[in-house]
């Protein structure tokens, strides 16, 4: 029942908070555009010359046309799904590692600790795109190994706070009574641990999923993400930056796209963070 | 009668907080003459803080309501302007706070912060470094020169201390507010801190006002006292008098709660519960529900003032006599 | 303070060596052999052999890594780019100067703006500027800086026709570069810089210094925004490299002939002698930047430079 009373509680505070609200609405309607974008797109985002090159953008194409004439408005709504399984993907990806070796470092402590420490030291000597850069090199091209890239680059950031609270709550009674009663280490770092560190878990990948998506959309922008003829955003900016000069509606709608998107998760991460964990407000 | 210098006339204090207000300070009167220490006697949160830093206009924000007089020597210091409080501000009245250690700035010198307070009167750097090491010297510094020179992280508890007074000395106030001048500091040091007060006093007829829990330096040093109790003034007047007759029930329950020099009395008295917050103001005695004699009276309305001599206050039905059960000596 | 540098200069060290041993593996952990990346499909097998000899592939691997380090610290040789077959030093010589530049000119119009404003919001909380300040980098930070880049041609260069789009031929070439840049980072240290300045208000010592008579401008100045600056310094340091990062996008969408671009190039063809310079000479960067914000707290923080000297007495 008193759990019920904190969820309770949570869900209203989450009603009363103005950026949590408002960055709900966006996601929302950011999944609800991914969800049914075949319905919404007029055409399909491969579709060549349904109007001429380069159209501006008119009534009948509300974003023009691009450089193969295909609707840039199709395009973007159909980059909606590529950008949420990226955000989808790299947290997966950066929460079992950054949980799993920060449960293990904090648990387990001494020599463990120290390889992980020197490792994130070594992660911090070089800057994070350009690491990210760098395995994506030895991965090869893609959507799916420049997300791994950067989740491979910016785990850290989840272990440290993990491995932290993990150190302080080892010794706490509750922990110590399950190490009496026979816990194996497994059921203590999973069920006794993580259920502890769950609240700030949810606060950090929501503050950032968005460093994350633009990450990304940086590697396909860079043309080492997406390829020719996905959708995503980053890739139609670094094509359309080309054709700035005659046909500017080409850098522009994906763009507001993506920053309407990131802005979204940037508000309710906030609110969130406002919600679940006031202490890191004045930090 | 000799002159008041510093006049608070029915000051209340109250906080905006969520959902309302937090009654603070509520209905405090208190005069205080040139050279006189005049102490506020309290438990924590009891608004004697909020007090001291209201008269320097120093409550933090907007969200504090401040309604009532401050007169100091004659002026009302809350409708002076900003620029008008800075010029009353270290040279008319100077303030010494509780943790000598935060409250001073752990990047420059203590000399320096001391000359840069001397420099406010168009002083050269110079001279104002010689003022600063001859007022470290007054505060009975060790190495007074060398001292100037060390970072505030440096010094010890008592050194810190002193080189606060010496700061807040520099320009020579006619009111010296200390807030708590001694509690992190042990008990040696706070004796000699408690004496270069003193001497103050009767050197430069500087009016001081303590803001302290410790009945025992009230003792000591004060002059006139006010025991305040969540909010407001319970009992003030003459040191000598409270202590030969304290009337109010919270003064007597203090009283008893003081540590004795002898060890016979057997232990130290505690008094039950602890301050409320007041969030609305409704009639009755703040104190009632942890005052002993507590009647019916005492929860519906609110006990004024009332005279018990020339320069004894105190605020109790059983003061004034309108409390069903005769006022015992306690 | 000396004992405590050279600690720090020693860890710095074991972390550029690491670093350089994992660039270097960089090449053997790719698939295939090192000489097929430089010489054509065609080559017969003996002629890849001799190759191989003559480039030392054949030795054992941590005799190639010695040999590689005794080229770079000796002979600052990083070997030859596989592309455009030319000494890697050669190329970077002309690029690393224009990198630094945009960097350096980005982080110092970053200061000249984000500190005054931080500053201000925190003394007007929850003022019409702060509020303001506040929705403003949030939509900031949500832009990528490769889309700020764009904006900024379309309305300087497309619209108002005033500044160059593209290129690197003279002053006025970096100016739309360097506000990309500033845009993309400024949004972080107008926060920090806010985030700090209001903690600080809350010192004692603040009151302190209003109390003993100070005006109000001498209290920000000289007791608050030194205090703040401390560790909005160090922040400012840390994030060098992570303009260097952000020079590499910036260079691509200008067509600035630096760093970041011979990089992005280098690895799109597998370049790898390049790939290794540059990722080793940002890592070095790095470790310096580090060093240096080490060394400024130390002179900003006497608590700091003290127990530094307590260290190696």
């Amino acid at each position: 029942m008193r759990g019920r009373g904190k969820a309770k509680e949570t869900l209203q505070a989450c009603l009363k908070n103005g950026d949590f609200m408002v960055g709900f609405a966006i996601l929302l309607s950011v999944f609800l555009v991914a969800i049914f974008a075949e319905q919404i797109a007029p055409y399909g985002y491969t579709e060549q010359l349904v109007g001429g090159k380069f159209s501006p953008p008119s009534s009948e194409f509300w974003f023009g046309t691009d450089e193969l004439g295909r609707d840039v408005f199709s395009r973007v709504v159909a980059g909606t799904r590529i950008t949420l399984w990226v955000a989808f993907i790299g947290a997966t990806l950066e929460l079992l590692l950054g949980v799993t070796v920060g449960l293990i470092c904090g648990y387990f402590g001494k020599w463990i600790d120290r390889i992980f420490s020197f490792l994130t030291d070594l992660t911090w000597c070089i800057p994070g795109t350009i690491l990210a850069l760098a395995v994506v090199t030895l991965l090869g091209k893609g959507l799916t190994n420049s997300v791994i890239a950067i989740s491979l680059v910016s785990w850290a950031s989840y272990a440290r706070p993990v491995r932290a609270k993990t150190m302080s709550l080892k010794n706490m009674a509750f922990v110590e009574t399950g190490t009496a009663f026979g816990e194996s280490s497994f059921s203590l770092m999973f069920r006794y641990i993580l259920p502890n560190v769950v609240p700030s878990l949810i606060v950090m990948v929501s503050m950032s999923l968005p460093a994350t998506i633009l990450s990304t959309t940086t590697l396909s922008f860079l043309g080492l993400g997406s390829q020719a003829p996905s959708p995503d955003w980053g890739l139609a900016l670094s094509i359309g930056i080309t054709y700035i000069v005659n046909a500017p509606w080409l850098s522009i709608f994906p763009g507001i796209a993506l920053v309407y998107t990131v802005l979204g998760f940037n508000l309710l991460g906030e609110g969130l963070r406002d919600i679940l964990d006031p202490h890191m407000k004045s930090q | 009668m000799k002159e008041t210098l510093l006049s608070l006339k029915h000051l209340s204090i109250d906080y905006k907080i969520k959902g309302g207000y937090l009654s603070a300070v509520n209905d405090v009167n208190l005069d205080i003459c040139p050279g006189e220490i005049f102490a506020v006697v309290g438990e924590s949160g009891c608004g004697k803080s909020t007090v001291a830093h209201s008269i320097m206009r120093l409550l933090s924000g907007g969200n504090a309501k401040i309604e009532g007089k401050i007169l100091f020597d004659g002026r009302t210091l809350m409708d002076c302007s900003e620029k008008e409080m800075e010029s009353v501000r270290g040279k008319e009245i100077g303030m010494i706070f509780q943790n000598p250690l935060d409250s001073l700035n752990p990047v420059y010198t203590v000399g320096n912060q001391v000359g840069e307070a001397i420099m406010l009167d168009k002083v050269e750097k110079q001279e104002a470094m010689r003022r600063a090491i001859e007022l470290f010297q007054n505060v009975k510094m060790p190495d007074a020169k060398e001292r100037a020179g060390s970072f505030p992280h440096e010094l010890s508890g008592g050194m810190r201390q002193r080189v606060m007074i010496a700061m807040m000395l520099s320009r020579n106030p006619r009111l010296l507010i200390a807030d708590e001048p001694t509690t992190a500091l042990d008990v040696t040091i706070e004796a000699q801190i408690l004496e270069i007060i003193k001497e103050l006093k009767e050197q430069s007829n500087t009016a001081i006002l303590m803001i302290t829990h410790n009945f025992g330096l009230v003792a000591e040093a004060a002059d006139k006292i006010a025991v305040m109790y969540a909010g407001e003034v319970v009992e003030s007047g003459d040191v000598f008098e409270i202590f030969e007759r304290p009337m109010h029930p919270y003064t007597t329950l203090l009283m008893k709660a003081l540590p004795r020099k002898t060890k016979r009395e057997g232990r130290l008295e505690t008094i039950e519960g602890s301050v409320p917050r007041i969030l609305d103001k409704k009639p009755g005695c703040r104190f009632a529900n942890r005052c002993p004699y507590a009647a019916e009276l005492c929860r519906n309305r609110t006990p004024g003032e009332t005279m018990v001599s020339e320069t004894h206050r105190c605020r109790c039905f059983l003061v004034s006599g309108e409390h069903p059960s005769k006022w015992k000596e306690a | 303070m000396k004992g405590y540098l050279i600690k720090r200069v020693l860890q710095g060290i074991l972390l550029i060596v690491a670093v350089s041993i994992l660039v270097f593996s960089l090449l053997y952990m790719m698939p295939g052999n090192p000489v097929d990346m430089i010489v054509d499909r065609k080559v017969s097998v003996e002629k890849k052999a001799e190759l191989a000899h003559e480039m030392g592939y054949d030795l054992p691997l941590p005799e190639q890594y010695m040999r590689w380090v005794k080229g770079i610290v000796v002979d600052h040789n990083f070997g030859n780019s596989t592309r455009y077959k030319v000494p890697v030093v050669d190329l970077l010589k002309d690029r690393i100067p224009r990198s630094l530049m945009l960097c350096g000119w980005s982080l110092l119009i970053e200061m000249l703006i984000a500190l005054p404003i931080g500053l201000l919001c925190a003394i007007k909380k929850n003022s019409l500027f702060d509020r303001f300040t506040v929705v403003f980098t949030l939509i900031l930070t949500a832009m990528p800086a490769f889309w700020l880049g764009a904006l900024l041609i379309l309305t300087f260069s497309v619209g108002l026709k005033i500044l160059p789009i593209s290129g690197f031929k003279g002053p006025e070439y970096l100016i739309l570069p360097v506000f990309a840049l500033v845009s993309a980072s400024i949004a972080g240290t107008i926060r920090l810089t806010k985030a700090e300045v209001l903690e600080v208000l809350n010192e004692k010592y603040v009151t302190t210094a209003t109390a003993k008579g100070l005006p109000k401008r001498t209290v920000m100045v000289k007791h608050v925004l030194r205090n703040a600056l401390i560790i909005v310094t160090v922040q400012v340091f840390m994030s060098v490299p992570w303009l260097i990062s952000g020079a590499v996008v910036i260079e691509k969408i200008f067509d600035i002939p630096g760093m970041g671009g011979l990089l992005l190039n280098s690895i799109i063809v597998q370049d790898f002698p390049v790939v290794q310079a540059v990722l080793l000479i940002v890592a070095a960067l790095t470790v310096v930047c580090n060093l240096i914000s080490d060394l400024v707290i130390g002179i900003l923080d006497p608590r700091i430079r003290i127990s530094m000297g307590g260290g190696d007495k």
